[in-house]
């Protein structure tokens, strides 16, 4: 595989006079994870269902392995396979009738569709729920019988489109493990996400989409340094004192710092990048510093920059909310 | 979370084991694409699994259409034709047309619902013959036009409808109203994809298949309508399907509207079969 898995130039699409996508250059190199980070409306799922061909550009071009999206469209699905947003399977029908008729269309015979399907739902631990109608799953169930249905004849590509979004903690986990076995095995995943530790957890190169436009790509060690390497959060007992603190923490961590809505929180990054000492280092001497101040702190922690973070890093600007279109 | 459905163990048990996994995952060589008509069945299996999952949606191809036959042959029989028995020798075939043709709508209905779901995004990427999904989906709404037509020729038999083409004739003629009514669906696949709600496409079929279903031959004999009435009779195509059925099941099948009905089924699939596959792949 010379080509790469996709590779677009200037992809617009607009919906009446909402530009949702303005100008994608992207090149995902097979074998691997890309991440499309961004916050909802950004454009992640417009950009998804171009390079799936549910969608027409309306300029730019995309190719997929080296095939256009439009002109080379059936080409293009015959190497793809798509995990929407919501579930894209019938919820009607039971999980094995799902993989069943799923396989058929691949061009299975009816015996290795029931063969193919029964090894999928046993592969996802789904056996038991073989035959209940998928409107009855769990939100994880869902979401398995999602990415099986995808993987029934594994594709060469495989888009996830926000595939954690509304699940709890272990589903996500476990999204993650069979993720990262696809990608193993030599397909090529484009995922997007609302999440950073997701995109750090999985993508080996992440795109930061705002406003249907990549404001950021690289690696996530990349992203994350021109972030700042981590984030801390303090909460005071007196909000008299968060003046106070404020300058305390904006002297030890040399960056600026952020008044929460809350009036007695206070967040900064903690950039490792511009000295020799770690993210961790430099919280732990800006907590030492706001004891000495006599500031009593509730509660301290340094986590990883959040989706939000990286937005005020990149724009200079919060994240916007759900986009009103 | 569901949690009055799991069970516990579903909910714990799982962890992605990566020998088990990569063991299903296959490499290299996809299975054939299926042929058209293989792809297209395969759609079709799924509208009779969902039929299967949800009977209650065969109401309104049983119930529906024999109130209509019971209704219109006991309000119109005495006075149109002296008896309800004399009457539903002419009525018969005319309320199975219209009965089914308006069942016709619920694909246009059913279409506009399902195709806001995820699983369309799905078909739509599969490398299959891209009509597959909408004409399977008609298939399984055959059935359903084989179960209504049956149905009412049944309640119709038990009042006392006697064909003159017998078991043949009853038969063919059922037939011809169904290879009409596939194409006539395709007229409502186009309003399912065009039309942003179901209520619209209610709203718009009944708009459509009031007027030509009953400015027909069904009810009434077309000599007593004034002049630019019967003119729009006689292009009806509901008309010229109404004598043809009429015609086969009295054991005398007339060629010339035979061929009329073909032509017109043709021309439907071909028009808006055509529109209806450059929405599907706009959407």
């Amino acid at each position: 595989m010379s080509s790469p898995a996709i590779e677009t130039a200037g992809l617009i699409k607009t919906f009446g006079d909402n530009r949702a996508v303005d100008g994608v250059d992207l090149t995902v190199p097979p074998g691997t994870v890309y991440g499309l980070l961004g916050p909802n409306g950004a454009g992640k799922t417009t950009v998804v269902r171009m390079l799936a061909t549910l969608l027409r550009p309306d300029g730019g071009t995309a190719r997929v392995f080296g095939h256009d999206v439009v002109r080379e469209a059936d080409a293009v699905r015959s190497r793809i396979s798509l995990t929407g947003q919501y579930a894209s399977v019938d919820e009607d029908l039971t999980g094995a009738e799902n993989l069943v008729l799923l396989a058929r269309l691949l061009g299975y015979s009816q015996a290795q569709a029931r063969e193919r399907a029964a090894q999928l739902l046993a592969a996802f631990g789904l056996t038991e729920a073989a035959d209940r109608q998928v409107k009855k799953y769990s939100g994880g169930m869902r979401r398995r019988i999602d990415i099986g249905a995808s993987i029934l004849s594994t594709p060469d590509l495989l888009f996830l489109d926000e595939p954690t979004t509304g699940l709890d903690p272990r589903s996500r986990n476990q999204v993650w493990d069979i993720v990262r076995i696809v990608v193993a095995n030599g397909t090529t995943v484009l995922l997007t996400t609302q999440y950073l530790d997701e995109a750090d957890q999985l993508a080996s190169r992440i795109a930061v989409i705002d406003h249907g436009r990549v404001i950021a790509e690289g690696t996530p060690g990349e992203l994350k340094a021109s972030v700042g390497a981590g984030t801390v959060h303090v909460r005071l007992r007196d909000a008299a004192q968060r003046p106070a603190a404020q300058r305390v923490l904006a002297e030890v961590l040399g960056t600026t710092v952020q008044q929460d809505s809350d009036p007695v929180a206070l967040t900064a990054r903690a950039e490792a990048g511009g000295s020799d000492r770690g993210a961790a280092e430099l919280a732990s001497q800006a907590l030492a510093r706001l004891t000495e101040a006599g500031i009593v702190v509730d509660d301290f922690s340094l986590g990883q920059p959040s989706l939000d973070e990286v937005f005020l890093a990149l724009t200079d600007k919060p994240a916007p909310q759900e986009a009103a279109v | 979370m569901s949690t009055t459905t799991e069970t516990p163990e579903t909910h714990t048990a799982y962890a992605p084991s990566r020998e088990t996994l990569s063991a299903v995952l296959t490499r290299g060589e996809r299975p054939h694409r299926p042929s058209a008509l293989s792809a297209s069945l395969t759609f079709g299996r799924r509208a009779i699994l969902k039929i299967k999952h949800v009977p209650e949606q065969l109401f309104d191809v049983t119930a529906f259409p024999i109130i209509m036959t019971l209704m219109f042959t006991y309000l119109f029989g005495g006075a149109l034709a002296g008896s309800t028995r004399a009457y539903l020798q002419f009525f018969l075939p005319g309320i199975m047309v219209t009965s089914v043709v308006m069942i016709t709508m619920y694909t246009g209905v059913g279409l506009n619902t399902d195709i806001e779901k995820g699983v369309f995004d799905r078909f739509r990427t599969l490398p299959v013959w891209r009509p597959a999904a909408l004409v399977g989906m008609i298939f399984g709404d055959v059935l359903r036009y084989l179960l209504a037509a049956t149905t009412i020729m049944v309640v119709g038999l038990a009042l006392g409808f006697r064909p003159g083409g017998g078991f043949p004739g009853v038969v063919g003629g059922i037939a011809l109203l169904v290879v009409f009514s596939f194409a006539f669906s395709w007229i409502w696949t186009m309003f399912g994809l065009f039309l942003r709600s179901e209520k619209s496409v209610m709203g718009v079929s009944m708009l459509v298949l009031f007027p030509l279903t009953f400015l027909s031959n069904v009810f009434v004999d077309p000599r007593t309508m004034p002049g630019w009435l019967q003119a729009f009779v006689e292009v009806n195509p509901i008309s010229h399907l109404v004598t043809a059925i009429r015609s086969i099941m009295a054991g005398h099948p007339d060629m010339m509207e035979l061929a009329w009905t073909l032509i017109a089924a043709a021309a439907l699939i071909l028009v808006f079969g055509t529109l209806t596959m450059r929405l599907y792949n706009r959407k």
